[in-house]
């Protein structure tokens, strides 16, 4: 009994390391990063980094300005949104709603592998197909774009959304649709009036987790936005290159010099990406929170 | 209660066992990375080169033929970059550093600071192509209209002899020692224009030009093939293909050697390695990489 007690008890514990594991290295991840991003501060004001409208890291006069590659980020991000919502959602209605199972059965698998391609396959694939694609199509002088980035990264976040709306649309009760019915509602009202409002938080949390992921992608955005570091206008500047802060990180670590002030600026713009995806998730998560409660 | 006490012990135990795991693993790659310093230098039969990822093809053929005749010896290359690499050899971790640029005045100092002397040694010389899409009609450029178009002041291919047609400028990103030689040969002191596009790779720059036709970049020798076409550059003294007889000849322009970097005079397996690289043998295998002969 007491043998038996004891096996118990050690494999929880054992448990708990591992799980505390993965807190200690995300707290010692945080400290790391801001520590040495927080150095840049002694070479740089701390609003000259926050609102610089130039970054030119390796010239005489070095300029380290956030906003060009934060508003690169946000536009790209910002364009695979509004390109993979709409398509996400209503792949995700289509599945969880109005497809034959067998159909549906087929979709899902296909949905996954999508998820499961590696970035620079993406990356491939848009500089070979689609930054031509964009170049003719809209007569630019490149295929490089903002869009490029934007609807390959919309591809991208398309299973995260798909998956996470379409099990919070499958778990609306089945009562409340069948309310919805026997009042002589349609199907397609019901669906737009009744299932997909009552999973609306759920849908939420997935548009949010999308995001997560569009804004953290590195290898596709780099190989197929051009990584031209210039404040993009708006709208316009989504036919124009634009630099990411996931990008510049990855092109400017390779030989940056330890310790000098590029150095920790590329720290300081892995802080501020960290803090925007860390919000995201905690935002996905808060809203998920309260679509649980709900259905309950 | 005494049982919890147990478990925490347990716990801190598998704790232990998982940072000793990743510390041995972090001394080993450590200790591979220096050379041994108990082993009196002129013995060492083991050495290591670092540095420019442009030179490592040349580091690491010329190596690898040097240990297919001498197997009793071992020399490890790996890249990371010029700067790492002189880095290294600041630090005393490596033997030979490799760069595609000159060691830098700040470089020299720690070093000096270090009681590192570094030699230089020119072992062979890349040429850096200017190329544009094979649709594109011009096929000459003057330094002057190059550096144009990658400052700014030039941005559509009319004013260089070409199509209307507006330029999409590739350039490559920071960390790379072309993107330097480019800015110091023919920017001289100016900015690469802010939107000049910047590309991971010297295979994005060839991809990007071989689509699109209003595009230019810069890439090494090594890296031409028939989806790009080179344009002639003109220094002041004619135009000049990037052949390889140009090349060697030192007609071509946008040419640039490459180092090793050794501290002091080197010794023992060091020099044998450089003699090699030197001889008729080595400098026919840096032929074959696609770069080009000091003699």
């Amino acid at each position: 009994m007491f043998n038996r007690n004891y096996k118990e008890k050690t494999i929880e514990y054992v448990l708990f390391a591992v799980s505390a594991l993965t807190v200690v290295i995300l707290f010692l991840i945080c400290l790391f990063l801001f520590r040495d991003g927080l150095l840049l501060f002694e070479d740089v004001p701390v609003s000259s980094f926050l609102t610089g409208k130039f970054w030119y890291p390796t010239s005489v006069n070095a300029q380290f300005g956030l906003l060009p590659l934060l508003f690169g980020s946000l536009l790209v991000t910002a364009g695979a949104i509004l390109f993979s919502v709409p398509l996400g959602v209503a792949s995700a209605i289509f599945i969880s709603e109005l497809a034959n199972p067998k159909v549906a059965d087929f979709l899902k698998p296909f949905v996954e592998i999508l998820a499961g391609v590696p970035s620079v396959v993406y990356g491939f694939f848009g500089l070979v197909v689609l930054v031509p694609f964009v170049r003719e199509t809209f007569n630019l002088a490149t295929g490089q774009t903002a869009l490029t980035g934007s609807i390959m990264l919309g591809i991208m976040a398309l299973p995260t959304i798909i998956s996470i709306s379409e099990d919070a649309i499958s778990s609306v009760p089945s009562s409340l649709k069948q309310g919805s019915l026997a009042l002589g509602a349609t199907r397609w009202q019901t669906i737009y009036k009744v299932t997909v409002p009552a999973a609306l938080s759920g849908i939420s949390a997935a548009v949010m987790l999308g995001m997560g992921r569009a804004i953290g992608e590195t290898m596709t955005v780099m190989m197929v936005t051009g990584n031209t570091a210039v404040i993009p206008s708006f709208p316009g500047g989504i036919l124009d290159p634009v630099r990411t802060m996931t990008a510049t990180i990855a092109l400017e670590m390779g030989e940056v010099p330890q310790g000098s002030a590029h150095f920790h600026a590329l720290f300081a713009v892995g802080s501020v990406l960290f803090i925007i995806t860390f919000l995201i998730n905690l935002l996905a998560d808060a809203i998920k929170k309260k679509y649980r409660f709900k259905v309950d | 209660m005494a049982n919890i006490k147990t478990y925490a012990i347990f716990t801190v135990l598998v704790l232990g066992l998982v940072f000793l795991g990743i510390g041995c693993t972090g001394n080993d790659a450590g200790e591979a990375g220096a050379p041994s310093e108990e082993a009196p230098e002129a013995e060492a039969q083991e050495i290591f080169i670092k540095g420019s990822d442009t030179v490592l093809p040349i580091a690491q053929y010329e190596a690898e033929q040097f240990m297919i005749e001498n197997p009793e010896k071992s020399v490890a290359v790996t890249g990371g970059g010029s700067g790492v690499g002189i880095a290294a050899m600041i630090d005393g971790e490596v033997d030979i550093a490799t760069a595609s640029r000159e060691m830098k005045d700040s470089e020299f100092e720690n070093a000096e600071a270090n009681g590192i002397t570094p030699i230089e040694h020119v072992v062979a010389f890349d040429g850096i192509s200017v190329v544009v899409n094979p649709e594109n009609p011009v096929s000459e450029l003057t330094f002057d209209q190059m550096r144009g178009i990658y400052n700014g002041s030039i941005s559509n291919w009319q004013e260089v002899g070409g199509e209307e047609m507006e330029i999409a400028v590739m350039s490559r990103d920071s960390s790379s020692g072309t993107y330097e030689y480019f800015k110091e040969a023919v920017l001289l002191e100016d900015e690469y224009r802010p939107d000049a596009l910047t590309q991971p790779t010297t295979g994005a720059i060839v991809s990007e030009v071989s689509l699109n036709p209003n595009a230019i970049g810069y890439i090494g020798v090594a890296y031409l093939d028939d989806s790009v076409k080179a344009v002639s550059v003109d220094a002041g003294e004619g135009f000049t293909y990037p052949s390889p007889e140009n090349i060697i000849s030192g007609d071509y322009p946008l040419s640039r050697p490459l180092y090793f970097y050794t501290d002091g005079e080197p010794g023992g397996l060091t020099k044998e390695f450089i003699d090699f690289v030197m001889s008729e043998e080595g400098q026919n295998l840096i032929l074959e990489v696609g770069y080009f002969p000091v003699q």
